[in-house]
């Protein structure tokens, strides 16, 4: 860098800086639109929910304590995210680390959590062959699930970066995103939660 | 177990599947042929390097608008010979046994030419356009996310070449090109056809999701200093819509194609016909996609109508605000609409009319953007150029199917059009007379600006007479078929009925509008041969707006310093103000983004995995997922993805520029 | 001297010429339209009828809007052409409020009359309804299969394919469904489409004003051949129907559940059939066939037909 003025390099940085906002506006944008692709899965589930051909309703399937678990894992991961962001922005790294490692972890058992209600399903004889009810009701949520997997994936770059790297502004910036989307995922849990297992449970 | 290692190997791929009939096979080894020829020739003038460095990898807007380009002329020229069979069956309708398509061939050929106009014609021509334009007309040198740009395109192009597999290996869907289930189920279709267009589309159409993020975002955050939303040229206005509504309509695109691919996949039940799903959910889904679709292609051909007219009539464009909301009206009204498109479904008589009234609404402030257009011209100049008659022609074609589209907005006459001829006759006329002619008249008005010559303009107006002549007659006649009673994707009718000669003249016309392809063909490589003769300098037209404020054709980093905009037109205003041949005292360090590899690998990778599920090799599928995976990382998390230019370089370019 | 020459007779070949194209276009035309049948703009029937006003009205209303748009276009582009210098010139002129608000407005209005009038004629010529008669109806099931229809006169235990016979001047009532993929039954000279799918059953009624012969289709595609799927409805007078039914109460041909299954094989150019129904409660068979066991809590099961549509909920999504 030692070739540039001083000059250049603070149009540089006005530039990145400039870019990191684009990016952030750009994020936001593609979360409405993940929100529109949720929103159009819940409308199938909607639609598909009484066509379950026989077979079970949400009612006799949905475990809801072990959900409920579940929920509150990801809930809490929300919340360490939160803390792992803050820590970063005051420049703590290590604890940074630590709060995005316990957010993976929280990460990893709400998926293998969902994994497993969906092989009990499955060895009940109630997978998404059974009905266009169980079709819905697993596309909505492994769609969900898998947009933890790739937070997850996500997140494990970022801590390994975060590593092995010093620490830049654009970590940050990446950072804050991804807690952003983690966030996100929240809130389309609880939309789940609420719309699929509270209201399936009681109908 | 030879067997389970080669279904392993190959999936369901076996060697009978690259049998076709002559007329696939023959277009088939065509488009091998010329893509061998191609490697050859690249090969042969040792251009590999430079078409990797230049293009390939190019995170160029100005670039990547013109590959966009290219690839869609090509798909145009597919399509078209589509149009020609299609036509062709019918006119000879099996007389005398003589069967030029057989029936499933005919439904596999319409399919695709729906499919292929619309998603690798229409949009790749408005992204082309988006690319080339947008950014120097907001004052801007690239778009906000260059690499997630050349991503976009990789991923269209992979999706191109998903859709035109099956003139070598399989066949092509034959459901039509939105595939209705149950026909496009499992129990109806077993085979690969519908696996080809639903990954076709859906690689495309996820590169056009995140295309319109691109613009978007692009169009909100990168405009010159001063630049104003009611500063906007109408024609990023019109980008602004349709790319809202691509963020809104194509995750719906998005899902409704995996959920039909998973109940081909791995048996769910969402559009299948027992175990309660609902086929009936999968249209209402496809056309909360399609019909804002319509507006996605159209709106940019308004903007791109509302420059050239002003331009041409060398005055401001008439009812500015007017054109913004009848914009921002037809943008949030095209949502409201979609179930128009199956009134004959039996939604009863409330429903059908709360849709039949929207619709009839959107043609109040279509009808306010015709009105101001033509009084733009009113006390201008007008200049009757290429531009300019495309401009005439589409204000007459699309006022015409403006009219037939009311007529079909009324539920109780809809039943009486209902996917007959009439509807096809239809939607040509906004679709050819809109969005292509919009188009067309973007080629020839903006074509200077990137070469440097302008196009022959009486081969120009040879082409526009020779397709406006070949659209009276190749969509006139279905109308009045379609009073007939004549439905579409019909492979062979009744003789008794007399029908034929109708088909007859459609025929002609599309001869006519072959003709017009080859006039423009002619046009750009006698202009191009005859380039000397036809330079101009960087403002032939005496345009409005920034793009024709740089050099021509323009440098790499567009704007050697970035203008400050203070009125609409404003390119109109600095001529105005004499302000045209200003130059900084001392110019700036820009930066550009480097060339990436990462795009074209993955839009290669999507290929596969295209391939990969349509064929059942699940291994393949694997690995190409990780691919792009692996990829992904990588180029998301790499830091130094820009180059600078130093100033010096800058002010010598300029220097070299001004002097030529 | 000699170029000014030479452009004016260029002008007069170029008018010529597009009169000629022009002629020849119109010539066309009428070539590959006379004499032929227009049954939507010629109807026989008293749904295709009002449909046909009402495609007049619609026409009549958009030619308003029309007509004006093409004279202003032609007219305003010819008196400001760059040649014309005598024209006033005023490059800063951006608009008018009077103008625009009259663009605005006669739209509006004559898209709100429009809006009057669909909300009247939806409800009027709503498939679902039935034609207020005198004569008792017909009722008719219709099914359509790959790649033939079937028609079943239920109250007459008689059914045939691929052609229906129906009295003059009596209501029609028709059920439609399929044992296919979606089709389209239209019968353009007397009634407009509505669409057959599996396990639902739709609504059509239609009443033809004579005797005679009008033809039918299905106006969307099913496979391959669905080209095939036209057929042919015999209005006839109703002594002359009477005998018909008579006469076909002797066929040959039983349809039962049986022969039922083997009829929905697919088949092309199957020609025209008459059976006596034996299988009880045929229809309601067909559609309940793809209303599995337990599956009655669907919004459309065969016993509250009526505008099923359970796409509905999703209004306002996307949004």
């Amino acid at each position: 860098m030692s070739h540039h003025s001083p000059i250049v390099d603070i149009s540089r940085q006005k530039a990145e800086q400039e870019t990191l906002q684009r990016k952030s506006i750009g994020f936001w944008i593609y979360l409405m639109t993940d929100c529109v692709l949720f929103a159009t899965l819940f409308a199938v589930f909607a639609v598909l929910r009484p066509g379950t051909a026989g077979g079970p309703s949400g009612a006799d399937i949905f475990d809801l304590p072990f959900v409920l678990v579940e929920t509150m894992v990801l809930l809490v991961s929300s919340f360490t995210v939160g803390l792992g962001l803050l820590a970063a922005r005051y420049g703590y790294k290590r604890q940074a680390i630590a709060w995005l490692v316990v957010t993976f972890l929280l990460g990893i058992t709400f998926l293998v959590m969902e994994i497993s209600e969906f092989r009990h399903l499955i060895a009940e004889g109630d997978g998404w062959q059974r009905s266009a009810f169980l079709s819905s009701y697993f596309t909505l949520v492994a769609t969900h699930g898998l947009h933890i997997a790739v937070g997850l994936l996500w997140m494990l770059v970022v801590i390994i970066r975060l590593i092995r790297f010093n620490f830049k502004h654009t970590d940050l910036g990446r950072l804050s995103l991804l807690s952003l989307f983690w966030h996100f995922l929240d809130v389309i849990w609880i939309f789940i939660f609420s719309i699929v297992y509270l209201m399936g449970s009681l109908s | 177990m030879i067997d389970q290692i080669m279904q392993t190997l190959f999936g369901r791929l076996t060697p009978q599947d690259f049998v076709h009939d002559p007329i696939m096979a023959g277009a088939g080894i065509a488009m091998v042929g010329a893509l061998i020829l191609a490697i050859a020739a690249v090969t042969f003038f040792k251009k590999w390097k430079w078409l990797w460095q230049n293009w390939i990898t190019s995170l160029d807007p100005k670039k990547i608008g013109i590959m966009y380009i290219i690839v869609s002329i090509i798909m145009l020229l597919r399509g078209f010979g589509d149009a020609l069979l299609l036509r062709a069956q019918q006119v000879v309708n099996d007389a005398n046994g003589v069967e030029i398509l057989s029936s499933d061939h005919f439904q596999q050929i319409f399919s695709a030419h729906g499919s292929i106009m619309i998603f690798f014609v229409a949009m790749g021509l408005v992204f082309g356009v988006f690319n080339l334009i947008l950014p120097q007309q907001l004052g801007s040198r690239d778009v906000a996310f260059p690499f997630l740009n050349s991503v976009s395109f990789w991923l269209f192009f992979a999706g191109m070449i998903i859709i035109n597999m099956p003139l070598v290996v399989g066949e092509f869907s034959n459901a039509g090109w939105l595939a209705y289930p149950p026909l496009s189920g499992l129990q109806y279709n077993p085979g690969t056809g519908v696996d080809y267009w639903i990954w076709s589309l859906q690689i495309a159409g996820i590169g056009s999701l995140l295309s319109g993020i691109n613009f978007f975002v692009t169009i909100l955050k990168m405009r010159a200093p001063g630049m104003g939303l009611m500063k906007m040229p109408i024609f990023a206005w019109s980008a602004l819509g349709s790319t809202a509504l691509i963020m809104f309509a194509f995750p719906i695109l998005t899902v409704t194609l995996a959920l039909l691919s998973l109940d081909r996949l791995i048996d769910t039940n969402f559009f299948t016909t027992t175990l309660g799903g609902s086929a009936m959910l999968y249209i209402n889904l496809i056309w909360a996609w399609g019909h804002p679709e319509v507006y996605i292609l159209v709106l940019p051909a308004f903007g791109i109508f509302s420059e050239v007219v002003a331009t041409f009539s060398g005055k401001k464009l008439f009812g500015y605000t007017s054109m913004v909301l009848a914009i921002i009206a037809i943008t949030i009204l095209s949502f409201t609409v979609w179930l128009h498109h199956f009134f004959t479904m039996g939604a009863g008589a409330d429903v059908n009319t709360f849709f039949g009234i929207m619709t009839m609404i959107i043609a109040i402030p279509t009808g306010v953007k015709v009105f101001n257009w033509i009084f733009t011209m009113y006390r201008g100049r007008v200049r009757f150029t290429t531009p300019m008659l495309w401009f005439m022609g589409f204000i007459v074609t699309f006022t015409i199917g403006g009219l037939t589209g009311v007529m079909m907005s009324v539920p109780a006459a809809d039943f009486q059009f209902h996917n007959s001829l009439f509807l096809v006759a239809h939607f040509h006329n906004m679709i050819v007379g809109g969005v292509l002619f919009g188009v067309f008249a973007a080629f020839t008005y903006w074509f200077p600006k990137f070469t440097g010559f302008m196009l022959n303009e009486r081969l120009g107006k040879m082409a526009f007479w020779s397709w406006l002549v070949g659209f009276i007659l190749a969509f006139g006649p279905l109308y009045i078929l379609g009073f007939m009673g004549a439905i579409r994707r019909m492979d062979h009718y009744d003789p008794s009925l007399g029908w034929q000669g109708l088909f007859i003249v459609a025929g002609v016309g599309i001869l006519f509008m072959g003709l017009g392809v080859l006039f423009q063909l002619a046009q750009v490589a006698y202009s191009i041969w005859k380039r000397k003769e036809h330079a101009v300098g960087p403002d032939p037209w005496n345009a409005r707006t920034l793009e024709w404020a740089t050099a021509t054709p323009p440098a790499e980093y567009v704007f050697a310093t970035i203008p400050t905009v203070t009125t609409r037109d404003a390119f109109w205003q600095m001529k105005k103000d004499h302000k045209t041949n200003d130059r900084p005292e001392h110019y700036e360090d820009i930066w550009l983004p480097k060339n990436r590899s990462e795009g074209f690998i993955v839009g290669m990778a999507a290929l596969v995995f295209g391939a990969a599920v349509v064929w059942h090799i699940w291994w393949l599928l694997i690995v190409s997922l990780l691919i792009v995976i692996v990829v992904l990382v990588v180029a998301l998390t790499r830091d130094d993805t820009e180059k600078r230019i130093p100033a010096e370089e800058i002010a010598r370019e300029e220097l070299r520029r001004a002097t030529v | 001297m000699r170029n000014s020459k030479k452009r004016v007779s260029w002008r007069v070949a170029q008018v010529v010429i597009s009169s000629l194209v022009g002629l020849a276009i119109v010539g066309a035309f009428v070539w590959a339209t006379q004499g032929r049948d227009m049954p939507v703009l010629n109807p026989k029937g008293i749904i295709a009828d009002q449909q046909q006003v009402l495609i007049l009205i619609t026409v009549g209303l958009g030619v308003f809007v029309v007509v004006p748009v093409f004279i202003l276009l032609f007219a305003i582009a010819f008196r400001y052409r760059v040649g014309n210098t005598k024209a006033k010139y005023d490059p800063e002129l951006e608009g008018s409020k009077v103008l625009e608000a009259v663009w605005w407005g006669i739209p509006l209005i004559i898209i709100l009359i429009l809006a009057i009038i669909t909300a009247i004629s939806t409800h009027a010529l709503d498939p679902y309804k039935k034609i207020e008669s005198s004569t008792a109806p017909v009722k008719v099931q219709v099914v359509a299969l790959q790649w033939k229809w079937l028609f079943i006169y239920p109250d007459q235990d008689i059914a045939t394919v691929n052609y229906l016979t129906i009295p003059d001047n009596t209501p029609i009532e028709l059920s439609i469904t399929a044992d296919a993929p979606m089709n389209s039954f239209w019968v353009p000279a007397l009634a407009g489409q509505v669409y057959a799918m599996t396990g639902m059953s739709t609504k059509l009624s239609f009443m033809a004003d004579a005797p005679g012969e009008y033809r039918g289709a299905s106006a969307n595609i099913s496979g391959e051949g669905s080209a095939d799927m036209s057929f042919m409805v015999r209005s006839v007078s109703k002594t002359d129907f009477s005998h018909w039914l008579y006469k076909s109460s002797y066929s040959p041909n039983m349809l039962s559940w049986d022969t039922y299954e083997k009829l929905a094989q697919p088949s092309r150019g199957d020609g025209e059939k008459t059976y006596v129904v034996t299988g009880k409660d045929l229809y309601n068979q067909i559609v309940m066939k793809y209303m599995d066991s337990g599956s009655s809590s669907q919004p459309h099961t065969n016993t509250q037909t009526d505008h099923t549509m359970n796409g509905m909920d999703m209004s306002g999504m996307g949004m």
